[in-house]
């Protein structure tokens, strides 16, 4: 970036840019770590970073209800899904599980296409968006592709939910640099959503393992249309 | 609060506070009465509704927060309708899986209680004037399902569930992105405060969207709310989905749930057409619509499964009416909402005769289903009725609804004509084999200990009857003005 276009974007707005590419440098990492706990603590590094993105933009756009969506992040994801993740890997006794992932190198390029489609897919929003944080769209788009890359390249449930969650970070994350959040009806409702979707599946992850003896879900798939 | 807001609040809160009731209740004898008497109310609440709509016209209500016009109270209707005959069908049967040790009493509660709110979920998802929460019912609606899908707990039904969840999630993450960018681009139109996701109020300044934004934004809600109407190629969960559940829950995410997720698709499409100008989100249905009738035809043939079997049918058929929804037009609209109609009341009545048939075989095997109609007559003619019915025979109603669509094809879409009618022969061809032996072969089957529920069947197929030999002229009156609001 030129010293010339540097000094037409204020500090917050510096401060979100740097909070998106965290966002993006997060997804690639999730994208390639093995470790479940690690995981875990990478979709949690990831609500931090949405937080304080959203507050930063609710403070200086002085708009109140993004200050209650912050709040309705930090206890979400930074504490409550993290919470309960922690504790079912340590009930499923899967904490110290490594995935063996094939060809982190290629997943990572394929990775990178994706950001540079989503760039380019977001352009236009970004033009016409009068928001302070427009620049991030593009990157928003890209979490959201890199997490749907990630759901297809696991093959075990607990990464797979790991990877829905931080879609829906990422999505969150678009919905406050496009729009500076939805109505908060709407935000409350898809909060209560991923709440409910998490314990529904908390308790599915049981029910596999008993019936699989695995949390594998390529244990689980037989052709049934051959 | 008018009448017409308690009728909505009628609607809505029956079957939140049965299924709370029953979450609570549901392990008593009597749930399975409760589950019904539930239904009834809410069928009676969404029939007083379409009353007041028809002689009031459209209105929104709460706030604006929910609205009814004749396209949604029609489904809402249909919605009510379905799920009070599938509460009846589902006393005796899960009775029966019950006392085949299938289901302890606990998941019974679970059953009962998650199907009220499934219910409480879809009519949300009509009514609701906002569509954030559009998307939110949509969302909740997958969960409840998911639970009912694995409610045997069997691997495969786990398989089915978790590829379901997995699916539909990643769909309709898709369709929140849709309906973030629609947001996007009405509040530069409407401003933060104005309602900017309602959409009456998006209806009205639909022509001062920006078209880029709204085009991109139909894609993604089109590839999300598609995942779960079963478009190809997104539709791997859904013959899955249909085997493993209860055969209630089959019946009711067959009829119900596809055509809410179409309803989603239409409504948006409405917006995009009317900002755009162009045929762009015609087109894109068209082709998808074509393609999801074409593929799932040539699957029919190789199912073994008779749930699977069907809900290839289904996907097929949501593929036809995508197709004429795509096409457009006043008598396209009418002839995809009357096939939504006689669809969902068709397909729920095909599972009630199937879900008897398996009971007598204790499989879902085609191959172990045989000569229904000697050990019990009345399920043999029923899935042979439904059967012809759903494959187009006249003078089912059916028949009517397709012979619309392809003769608009024919006008305006010839070359589409040929393969529709080629698909539409080879599921004949594949379906009617399998359903002739299943009927009228050798018996292989028991007869029932208990006595079936077989009026829901008989009330269905009798409607598709009607609809096809005369519709009666204030259900002809509002197809039309609900086909007109979707332009």
């Amino acid at each position: 970036m030129s010293t010339a276009l540097l000094h037409t974007v204020p500090l917050s707005g510096q401060v979100i840019n740097l909070c998106a590419a965290l966002m993006l440098l997060l997804g690639f990492a999730m994208l390639a770590q093995r470790r479940v706990l690690s995981l875990i603590n990478l979709f949690m590094l990831q609500g931090v970073v949405l937080f304080a993105s959203t507050l930063i933009v609710a403070l200086t756009t002085k708009q109140s209800h993004l200050l209650y969506s912050a709040g309705l992040t930090l206890v979400l994801k930074v504490f409550a899904l993290p919470y309960i993740l922690h504790r079912l890997i340590r009930k499923l006794s899967v904490k110290w599980d490594v995935e063996t992932l094939l060809n982190i190198p290629t997943t990572m390029l394929v990775g990178i296409g994706l950001v540079v489609i989503a760039f380019n897919v977001a352009q236009p929003i970004s033009q016409l968006s009068g928001t302070i944080t427009r620049a991030t769209i593009g990157i928003a788009l890209a979490c959201v592709l890199l997490s749907f890359l990630m759901m297809i390249t696991r093959s075990k449930a607990v990464p797979q939910v790991i990877a829905f969650l931080a879609m829906e970070n990422a999505l969150f994350f678009a919905a406050t640099s496009a729009t500076y959040g939805m109505p908060m009806v709407v935000e409350l409702g898809i909060a209560l959503d991923v709440m409910v979707g998490m314990v529904i599946l908390g308790v599915f992850f049981f029910h596999i393992r008993q019936q699989f003896d695995s949390l594998d879900i390529r244990h689980m798939e037989r052709s049934k249309d051959a | 609060m008018t009448e017409a807001t308690s009728m909505l609040a009628l609607v809505l809160a029956t079957p939140f506070v049965t299924g709370i009731v029953l979450a609570l209740f549901g392990h008593r004898r009597s749930a399975a009465d409760i589950n019904a008497a539930g239904s009834l109310l809410t069928l009676i609440a969404a029939a007083l509704l379409t009353a007041r709509v028809i002689s009031a016209g459209p209105m929104t209500l709460f706030d604006e927060q929910f609205f009814v016009d004749p396209l949604n109270v029609f489904l809402i209707a249909l919605t009510a309708l379905v799920g009070f005959t599938t509460s009846l069908f589902s006393r005796p049967y899960m009775r029966v899986e019950h006392d085949h040790g299938r289901l302890s009493v606990l998941r019974l509660r679970l059953y009962h209680s998650m199907f009220q709110m499934f219910m409480c979920t879809m009519l949300v998802a009509l009514s609701t004037n906002n569509l954030g929460i559009l998307w939110v019912a949509m969302e909740a609606a997958t969960l409840t399902t998911v639970l009912l899908v694995s409610l045997y707990r069997t691997p495969a039904s786990l398989e089915a569930a978790w590829k379901y969840f997995i699916l539909c999630g990643v769909g309709i993450a898709q369709a929140l992105f849709g309906t973030i960018l629609i947001y996007f681009a009405a509040e530069r139109v409407l401003g933060p405060e104005g309602g900017a996701l309602l959409w009456t109020h998006l209806d009205a300044v639909k022509s001062d969207l920006e078209p880029t934004v709204l085009s991109l934004a139909f894609i993604f809600l089109f590839v999300g709310y598609g995942t779960k109407t079963g478009l190809v190629p997104l539709h791997n969960w859904l013959a899955d989905a249909h085997a493993e559940g209860p055969t209630p829950v089959s019946a009711v995410l067959s009829g119900l749930l596809l055509n809410v997720a179409l309803y989603a698709i239409v409504r948006c499409k409405v917006l995009v057409d009317g900002a755009l100008g162009t045929h762009f989100a015609g087109n894109l249905m068209m082709a998808f619509g074509l393609l999801t009738v074409v593929v799932p035809a040539f699957y029919l043939s190789r199912q073994k499964d008779v749930k699977r079997l069907f809900g290839y049918s289904s996907i097929e058929h949501m593929g036809l009416i995508t197709f004429a929804f795509g096409m457009g037009g006043a008598v396209a609209n009418f002839a995809a909402l009357l096939h939504m109609t006689v669809h969902s009341l068709t397909k729920s009545a095909i599972f009630f005769a199937v879900g008897h048939a398996s009971q007598m075989a204790g499989t879902q095997i085609i191959d172990d289903i045989q000569g229904l109609i000697k050990r019990s007559p009345t399920i043999g003619w029923a899935l042979m009725l439904g059967s012809l019915a759903i494959l187009g025979m006249p003078p089912f109603g059916v028949f009517t609804s397709e012979f619309m669509i392809l003769t608009t094809a024919i006008k305006h879409y010839p070359w589409a004509t040929p393969i529709l009618l080629t698909a539409l022969g080879v599921a004949f061809a594949a379906m009617f084999g399998k359903v002739q032996g299943m009927v009228f072969g050798e018996p292989t089957v028991r007869p029932l200990e208990h006595n079936p529920a077989l009026l829901p069947v008989f009330v269905h197929l009798g409607l598709v009857l009607m609809l096809g030999l005369w519709i009666p002229p204030y259900l002809a009156d509002w197809y039309r003005q609900a086909a007109r609001l979707i332009g």
